[in-house]
């Protein structure tokens, strides 16, 4: 074994995953993506500013570039991968297409999880409480204006369902 | 080479015992950029995220003062009990990053990483908090003015944790202004927090981000209490609000970074101490 290595659990999605052969600074961003082959989480500023690898720890969004993904272990993370039920799309991956919410693409995986968990809390947020909700999150292509449409149908969508 | 979770403090305090020189990691949100960028590449970690006892929150009503725990996310400062009687931690908190950085970030990571654009340490400092420190076989406390020694240093000793802070209920107006280039997810260009204690007729301005360390303006705080009565909401006139700006950018001590520029900064400190002092004195 590599003497620079650690070997440790982590729970995403639902399963335990062995990590090996990690070298102990390693992002959880980076571990989910080269080690576990879950490359939905995209990784662009590496500095916490940009929010396209926001993941859900604990019930918590966070930016996975900036958790150290070996302190992570008996943490609870979701990823994009496991939001829908398999061939399906969630509400709010649905608003995303037919809204127009999604360009060049890069920042929706991030934008999606920070909008799940505000639903997840907050399932009929004003306005005010959407931008902020999303303020961690960069897009360079929309301008918002169609990431706010698709949040209000994915609103709507699921209000009719459940009512 | 090893990472430890610990998940009581007394665990912790004696994982940093046996290794004294061991990185400590809070939320992550400053070490984990120095990481990405190969800046830093620790070897033996501790990472605090788990341990409870650094996430508590104590008020204690007869000596007027709160106790929050190093570790406590900057989210649960935002409202409640924290945001009713330390509204100048709660502003502060709420101008920290984003959601995901508010999950994460911590005063305790503040004083750790002791930037002078912390977003806490400017209230910290006009407040004249206490940082309490412990280690596997002592405890101590030391003035907030006192732990921050320079850029990204301070007093903590190897094998020490900082544990909590404790801060005083002022009796009267605060609040907190910061500049960056935009309104969400920035690291502040210059912060400013004014406390006054209506009690006692003083005034506290701390800034941030303008010199190696958070400056108190103290030549300004005398000057300003021996102009008006700070006993009582007073209307400050034109020429002694733009008195006021101009001794406290004097104070400052900022330089020219990849953030922004000395100039700009000293004006921004000026705009922003006379435009806490007129909510002061409106609110």
């Amino acid at each position: 074994m590599n003497p620079n290595s650690e070997i440790y659990n982590l729970r995403v999605n639902g399963k335990t995953h062995e990590i090996r052969d990690s070298w102990v600074g390693e992002s959880l961003l980076y571990v989910l993506r080269e080690r576990l082959n879950l490359p939905g989480t995209k990784g662009a500023c590496e500095q916490g500013e940009c929010g396209s690898c926001t993941v859900i720890m604990d019930g918590q969004a966070v930016c996975s570039c900036l958790v150290m993904a070996a302190t992570a272990i008996e943490s609870e993370i979701q990823t994009i991968e496991n939001l829908s039920d398999g061939g399906s799309l969630t509400e709010v991956q649905d608003a995303f297409v037919t809204e127009g919410g999604v360009q060049c693409g890069f920042c929706t995986p991030g934008l999606v999880v920070a909008i799940e968990h505000l639903l997840s809390q907050n399932p009929d947020p004003s306005e005010i409480e959407i931008k902020e909700a999303i303020s961690g999150n960069i897009c360079r292509c929309t301008g918002y204006g169609r990431i706010f449409e698709a949040v209000d149908k994915a609103v709507s969508v699921r209000k009719a369902k459940t009512s | 080479m090893s990472v430890l979770v610990p998940r009581t403090l007394q665990d912790a305090l004696q994982a940093t015992a046996a290794n004294p020189s061991a990185q400590l990691i809070q939320g992550g949100t400053d070490l984990m950029v120095e990481i990405n960028f190969n800046h830093r590449k620790p070897t033996d970690v501790i990472a605090l995220r788990r341990v409870d006892e650094l996430k508590s929150i104590q008020i204690d009503t007869e000596k007027s003062q709160i106790t929050i725990g190093a570790g406590l996310p900057y989210q649960q400062m935002e409202h409640g009990e924290i945001a009713r009687r330390l509204p100048a931690l709660a502003q502060a908190a709420r101008t920290v990053g984003s959601p995901q950085i508010r999950s994460a970030g911590s005063i305790g990571g503040n004083l750790g990483t002791c930037s002078p654009a912390g977003d806490a340490l400017p209230v910290l400092s006009a407040l004249d908090a206490t940082v309490n420190l412990q280690s596997a076989d002592a405890s101590r406390s030391v003035s907030v003015h006192d732990f921050m020694v320079g850029v990204k240093r301070n007093a903590r000793l190897p094998g020490e944790i900082i544990v909590s802070t404790t801060l005083p209920i002022v009796s009267g107006w605060q609040g907190y202004a910061k500049v960056g280039v935009r309104n969400a997810m920035v690291i502040s260009v210059a912060s400013c927090c004014l406390v006054v204690d209506r009690i006692n007729g003083t005034i506290a301005v701390a800034l941030g981000a303008v010199g190696p360390t958070i400056i108190r303006c103290r030549e300004t705080e005398s000057w300003l209490a021996s102009q008006v009565d700070l006993k009582t909401k007073t209307t400050i006139s034109p020429n002694l609000l733009q008195e006021f700006g101009t001794r406290i950018a004097n104070e400052s001590k900022p330089i020219d970074d990849h953030r922004s520029t000395a100039a700009y900064r000293r004006h921004a400190v000026c705009v922003l101490a006379r435009r806490l002092l007129t909510r002061a004195n409106s609110q």
